[in-house]
């Protein structure tokens, strides 16, 4: 049971880690490119474009 | 005698037909050879609202359009309104009933005569029913009238199906009808939040299936390349709600003639799947369902574009990744290992970020524009709404910590702060919501009066702050009561003790919490007569005949 927990800390340590931290990456790469700006801009307009 | 049709009838309304003539003949053979009481009325109720369904299902396909809905009219989509309209008007309902059963209950802990000793009217029976009709009946309803609303105009696309969109709403009501009259016979699987036994568990599964499928058909059919941010947050509520609820509900029942069921997770295994589901209810359901209104409704009634459109996509993934963990530090000093309610409590802690986030987005989208404050108490309603939000969402990481736990722990500062939350957060923006949504879907310029919206928002500001100092005070007192030793190191105070030393706070709960009900009774008023006598909105801004097609 002991080393069940080990291995599984042990990966949600290092390999957990750093899966969460890429995926914010590309997250915030994602949202703050700056080519992308344009169509954010025009998204937050769609509530106004209606009927 | 044959009259002959123009169309013939749809492969959706011959399935919904076949379908709920299986279920009402189940249900009718369950209530015959039953020997639950229980089983015998809610398979009773079951049959009844199948047949109906039937019924009408023909009804209006002998009697409706004989031509297929329009898509658009004049170049315009035409929009899905009925079943919106019957999803508002309930959650008005259910809002009503359920603060007032809150009230009770809150009564009856001040004064116990009142629990009548009756078994259905026991203040254990009357709590679920509480919650679930304030979160389930209310939020629910609130939930499925403004997503449906909002996919819809930003899709700028008609929901697909017609008989779908009325089996979604129609059966999610009948699911809260089973659930809330099971609470008060005692049918119970007695998991907080996930009460209604295994048979409504089930019919919950189709409902919310359907609808995950409704507003995925929603999103196919849109004309804006761009799904809205809104719907984001929508679409993880479906999809998130939908995998909790199957997990925490697997159970076998006893015999497919009883209430009774078993679950089989045991043990401390079942308490975590249990506080995984209850917190997620909270993230995905209370959370992400009601920050889908903000994204939207907020920018609407400001009449300005959401902060940082940016920020609102970090938010999103943000959220969604970090809530999900967070369900442990419900069990702290429980059998569950030291670890993992360790690992909740620092996921609840990383989710100051994207809560703050979210709040700072909402607030900001009136930069600029802050003197409407002064002037619409709707949007005011709204905007205090998103700083509750950003209140109960910094206490609530605090009390995970397993040093503030030990002392708020099973005592009132919890239902104090989950009613910050709950008041402040989901029932206003839900307030703000349906007074913005109530004049738009039945064509009206504006509401009634504004004047007793600024008379819902003070009575109930006043009554939410009562309510939530009375718990903090209540709640500390008895965690210190609890705690206290003397010199000998036996316990200060008895149990009784602490009970006592309650009633004032009790009674200045229920005094809120009266407040509140009177508030919503106001707004009730104020949107029935918005729709009887409120002034037409122009002709020419909604195409004639738009409204009769959307029936």
């Amino acid at each position: 049971m002991n080393e069940t927990y080990m291995a599984v800390a042990g990966f949600a340590q290092t390999w957990g880690l750093l899966y969460f931290m890429t995926l914010f990456g590309i997250v915030l790469a994602y949202a703050l490119w700056p080519k992308n700006g344009e169509k954010f801009d025009d998204a937050a307009q769609i509530p106004f474009r209606e009927e | 005698m044959a009259k002959s049709h123009a169309r013939m009838i749809t492969i959706e309304e011959g399935f919904f037909a076949l379908f709920l003539t299986v279920i009402a003949f189940v249900c009718l053979i369950i209530a015959g050879k039953t020997f639950d009481q229980v089983m015998a009325f809610h398979t009773g109720i079951g049959a009844l609202f199948a047949a109906a369904g039937v019924f009408y299902i023909f009804k209006n396909y002998f009697e409706g359009d004989q031509q297929a809905v329009p898509q658009e009219i004049d170049g315009k989509p035409n929009y899905n309104l009925g079943p919106i309209k019957f999803a508002s008007v309930a959650a008005m309902f259910w809002g009503v009933a359920g603060f007032l059963v809150g009230l009770i209950i809150a009564s009856q802990l001040a004064w116990p005569a009142l629990n009548f000793d009756l078994p259905w009217t026991n203040f254990g029976r009357m709590r679920p029913l509480h919650t679930s009709a304030v979160i389930f009946a209310f939020g629910g309803n609130v939930l499925l009238a403004t997503s449906m609303y909002v996919v819809q105009r930003t899709c700028r696309a008609r929901m697909p199906g017609g008989v779908l969109p009325w089996f979604v709403v129609l059966g999610y009501n009948a699911f809260i009808v089973i659930a809330g009259t099971g609470y008060l016979l005692g049918a119970t699987q007695g998991k907080e939040y996930a009460e209604p036994e295994w048979y409504a568990d089930l019919w919950l599964t189709i409902v919310w299936v359907a609808y995950l499928l409704l507003f995925l058909g929603t999103l196919w059919k849109r004309k804006e390349p761009h799904i809205y941010v809104a719907n984001w947050f929508y679409l993880a509520f479906i999809v998130t709600v939908a995998m909790l609820h199957i997990t925490n509900n697997l159970t076998i029942p006893v015999s497919i003639f009883s209430t009774q069921s078993v679950i089989v997770w045991s043990g401390v295994q079942d308490a975590m799947v249990q506080w995984w589901y209850g917190h997620n209810a909270v993230g995905f359901f209370l959370t992400a369902g009601f920050l889908a209104i903000m994204y939207y409704f907020v920018p609407k009634r400001a009449d300005r574009p959401v902060y940082s459109y940016r920020l609102s996509i970090v938010h999103f993934w943000a959220l969604i990744f970090i809530y999900i963990w967070a369900g442990p530090h419900h069990l702290h000093y429980t059998a569950l290992p030291q670890w993992a309610s360790t690992l909740g409590a620092t996921f609840s802690i990383i989710l100051w970020m994207p809560s703050w986030g979210g709040m700072i987005n909402g607030l900001m989208t009136l930069s600029g524009a802050w003197d409407k404050l002064r002037t619409d108490p709707v949007l005011r309603m709204m905007v205090v709404s998103v700083a509750f939000y950003g209140m109960s969402t910094f206490e609530g990481p605090l009390m995970s910590l397993r040093a503030v736990n030990s002392l708020s722990h099973y005592t009132d500062w919890t239902i104090g702060h989950v009613h910050s939350g709950a008041l402040g957060w989901v029932g206003y923006i839900s307030f703000g919501a349906l007074y913005c949504l109530i004049p738009w879907l039945w064509n009206k310029k504006s509401l009634y009066s504004l004047k007793l919206v600024d008379w819902h928002f003070w009575l109930s500001t006043i009554g939410i702050v009562l309510y939530i100092t009375a718990m903090w005070v209540s709640g500390i007192m008895q965690g210190l009561m609890w705690r206290a030793y003397d010199a000998l190191g036996f316990l200060e105070y008895s149990f009784i003790e602490s009970v006592d030393a309650m009633y004032p706070f009790y009674v200045i709960r229920a005094l809120g919490g009266a407040l509140f009900v009177v508030g919503a009774l106001i707004m009730a008023y104020n949107l029935w007569m918005t729709v009887r006598h409120g002034e037409a909105e122009e002709a020419d801004t909604v195409p004639a005949g738009s409204l009769a097609a959307a029936e």
